[in-house]
C-alpha cells in the first residue's frame, strides 16, 4: 500500500512545528507501510552554506574524524551534525559538488541521501515511530516536508530502498504505487547521464523529474510530463527548495487527500493523516483529480 | 441514546455494540463523535438502527449494511457503503473512490461529490449524488440506479449490464458499450421516486439524460474484440 504525507507551510509561525506535525502524520500512516520510513525536511536555507545528508551502516567508524578530513580536503570550514546513522554536513555553498566528491572519496561506503541549500533526508528500515524518534524529527523546524511509510513491493527492504528519493539538489519525491516502465526509463536516463543507486522504481521517477528540470522545466511542467512518460500506478508528492507538488496517474487508484487552509497545504494517503492539523475542520479538503498537477511555490 | 466517542472508545466496541442490537431492542439511535477518519465505522450492521456519525470517516464506512440508516456528517473515504444490502446511507460531504461498489440494495445518498469508480459493479443499490462523479463510474454495473445531479467523468458505464444511469450535467465520455437512451415516461416516474426518496426537490427528472448498455458485449463476438 505505502502511506505518503506532505506539508507545505504558508504561515511562518508554524515553521518551528513542521517536524512535529509531519511526524504525527507519518506515524498515523504506519499500517499502510511498516517496512521503512523516511522524511525530507526543508529548513531555512542559510545564505552561503549548503548541506549534504549522509548515511552509514557503521556510523561510528565512518563519521569519526570525517569533519577534520573534509576540512583538510576542501580547505574550507565544514561542520558535521551526527544523528544516529545519518549526519548533516554543512559546507560552503559553492563547494557542494566538491564536497560530494570528497565524501565519496574519503568514505566510499557512505551513502548520500540528499544535498542542497535547504533539504535534509532521514530514512531507515523499521516502523515510522522508531525512525522519527531516532532522528528527533519532532524537534525539527522547516518550511515544508514530505514523508513516506513503505510497504515494499518492487524492490528490497533496505535503507536505500526507503523513500524519499533525492536525485537532484534540493529535490525529492515520495511515491505510492508501482511503475511498469521503470527499467526502460532508467536505461534512457542513464544515457542522459543520470546516476542510479538502486533498482527501485521510485528512484527512476525522481531522476526523471530531475532530468526534466535540468532541461529548464519548472516542477509543475516536469510533473505534467510525468503523466505522459511514466507508466503504472502512482501518487507522487514532490519537494523542491521552494515548491511542493502532487500528481496522480490517469487511473488514480492510489488514494490521496489534500487539505488547504490559509496556514498550510497538506497531503495524506488518507484523511486520518490530516486530522491532527490545526484548523482541519474548516480546511478545504479534496481528492486530487487523475492526471492533474497540483503545485505550490513560495 | 448511546454515544460513542472514537477519540477514547475503540472502534471495535462501537461495531460490537451495533452488531449486538437484537430484535425488540428499544435503544436504536446511535451517535458517533470524533470518527477522525477511522476505517470500517458502522460496518456490517444488521439491524434497523439509526446511526449519526459526526465527522469524516475513512475506508468502508457502512460496508455490508442491512437495514440501518447511517448519516455521515462529514466526508467518507474509499468504499463507503460497499456491498450494502438494504437501508440507507447519507454522506453530507464528499465520498472517495468506489462509493457503493457491488451494492445489492438500499439507498446511498452523497450530498457532495463522489470520486472515481462510483457504483462500480453495483448489483441493485440505488445511488444518488448531488455533485459530480469521477471516471470509470458504474463500471460493470449490473443492476440498480445511479443518479448524478452534476457531471460524470471519463468512461461512464464501461461494460455496463442492466443498471440505469441518469446524469443531469455533462458526461466526459461514455465507456465501452454504454449509450445514451431515450427518457420514457417510466424512467421519469422511476427518477422522480428516487429523487423524492433522496430528499431532492430542486431539480426535475426531465433535466436528466439516461444512459444504459447497448448490450453488444453480452455475448462474445470477435468483431467486437477491440471494444473489450
Amino acid at each position: 500500500m505505502c502511506g505518503i504525507v506532505g506539508l507545505f507551510l504558508k504561515d511562518k509561525s508554524l515553521e518551528p512545528e513542521l517536524g512535529a506535525m509531519l511526524s504525527s502524520m507519518l506515524v498515523t500512516m504506519t499500517d499502510r507501510g511498516p517496512d521503512s520510513a523516511g522524511i525530507a525536511i526543508y529548513g531555512a536555507s542559510s545564505g552561503n552554506s549548503a548541506k549534504i545528508t549522509i548515511q552509514s551502516a557503521r556510523p561510528k567508524k565512518d563519521f569519526s574524524g570525517l569533519e577534520a578530513e573534509l576540512m583538510k580536503e576542501l580547505g574550507a570550514g565544514v561542520s558535521i551534525d551526527i544523528k544516529s546513522t545519518h549526519a548533516v554536513v554543512t559546507l560552503p555553498k559553492d563547494m557542494l559538488e566538491e564536497g560530494r566528491a570528497a565524501i565519496a572519496d574519503l568514505r566510499p561506503d557512505i551513502r548520500i541521501m540528499s544535498s542542497g541549500d535547504a533539504i535534509e533526508i532521514y530514512k531507515e528500515t523499521g516502523l515510522p515511530k522508531d525512525v522519527v524518534s531516532r532522528f528527533a524529527v519532532n524537534a525539527m523546524a522547516g518550511t515544508h516536508g514530505i514523508g513516506h511509510t513503505r510497504m515494499a513491493t518492487e524492490s528490497a527492504v533496505t535503507t536505500l530502498g526507503a523513500h524519499p528519493f533525492s536525485t537532484g539538489s534540493d529535490q525529492c519525491l515520495v511515491h505510492n504505487g508501482s511503475l511498469s516502465n521503470h527499467n526502460n526509463l532508467r536505461r534512457e536516463l542513464k544515457r542522459e547521464g543520470m546516476m542510479f543507486e538502486t533498482e527501485n522504481d521510485t528512484e527512476v521517477a525522481a531522476a526523471y523529474l530531475t532530468a526534466e528540470m535540468a532541461k529548464g522545466k519548472n516542477l509543475g511542467e516536469a510533473l505534467e510530463g510525468a503523466v505522459d512518460d511514466l507508466d503504472g500506478f502512482f501518487t507522487f508528492v514532490v519537494g523542491t527548495k521552494s515548491g511542493f507538488g502532487v500528481v496522480r496517474d490517469a487511473i488514480a487508484c492510489k488514494p490521496a487527500v489534500m487539505a488547504e487552509t490559509d496556514r498550510y497545504v497538506a497531503f495524506g494517503s488518507e484523511y486520518r493523516a490530516l486530522v491532527s492539523l490545526p484548523g482541519i475542520e474548516a480546511a478545504r479538503i479534496w481528492e486530487p483529480e487523475p492526471a492533474t498537477v497540483y503545485f505550490w511555490e513560495r | 441514546m448511546p454515544t460513542f466517542d472514537l477519540a477514547v472508545t475503540p472502534l471495535r466496541d462501537l461495531n460490537q455494540a451495533l452488531h449486538d442490537v437484537a430484535s425488540g431492542d428499544n435503544d436504536l439511535q446511535f451517535d458517533v463523535i470524533n470518527p477522525r477518519g477511522h476505517h470500517a465505522v458502522a460496518a456490517g450492521v444488521h439491524a434497523p438502527v439509526s446511526i449519526d456519525i459526526h465527522g469524516s470517516v475513512g475506508y468502508y464506512c457502512g460496508g455490508m449494511n442491512e437495514e440501518a440508516v447511517i448519516t455521515v456528517h462529514g466526508s467518507a473515504g474509499p468504499g463507503v457503503a460497499e456491498n450494502m444490502m438494504s437501508g440507507r446511507i447519507t454522506i453530507k460531504g464528499d465520498a472517495s473512490q468506489y462509493a457503493g461498489a457491488t451494492g445489492c440494495g438500499g439507498l446511498l445518498v452523497i450530498e457532495g461529490n463522489a470520486s472515481s469508480r462510483c457504483g462500480i459493479s453495483m448489483k441493485g443499490i440505488d445511488i444518488v449524488v448531488r455533485g459530480n462523479i469521477g471516471h470509470m463510474s458504474a463500471f460493470m454495473a449490473q443492476a440498480g440506479n445511479l443518479v448524478v445531479l452534476g457531471d460524470a467523468g471519463d468512461a461512464l458505464g464501461d461494460s455496463l449490464y442492466e443498471a440505469r444511469i441518469f446524469v443531469r450535467g455533462k458526461v466526459e465520455s461514455l465507456g465501452a458499450d454504454c449509450i445514451e437512451k431515450e427518457m420514457r415516461a417510466e424512467h421519469i416516474e422511476l427518477l422522480s421516486a428516487l429523487l423524492k426518496e433522496a430528499g431532492i426537490t430542486d431539480v426535475r427528472p426531465e433535466e436528466f439524460s439516461r444512459y444504459g448498455s447497448s448490450r453488444k458485449l453480452y455475448n462474445f463476438n470477435v468483431d467486437n474484440a477491440d471494444a473489450y
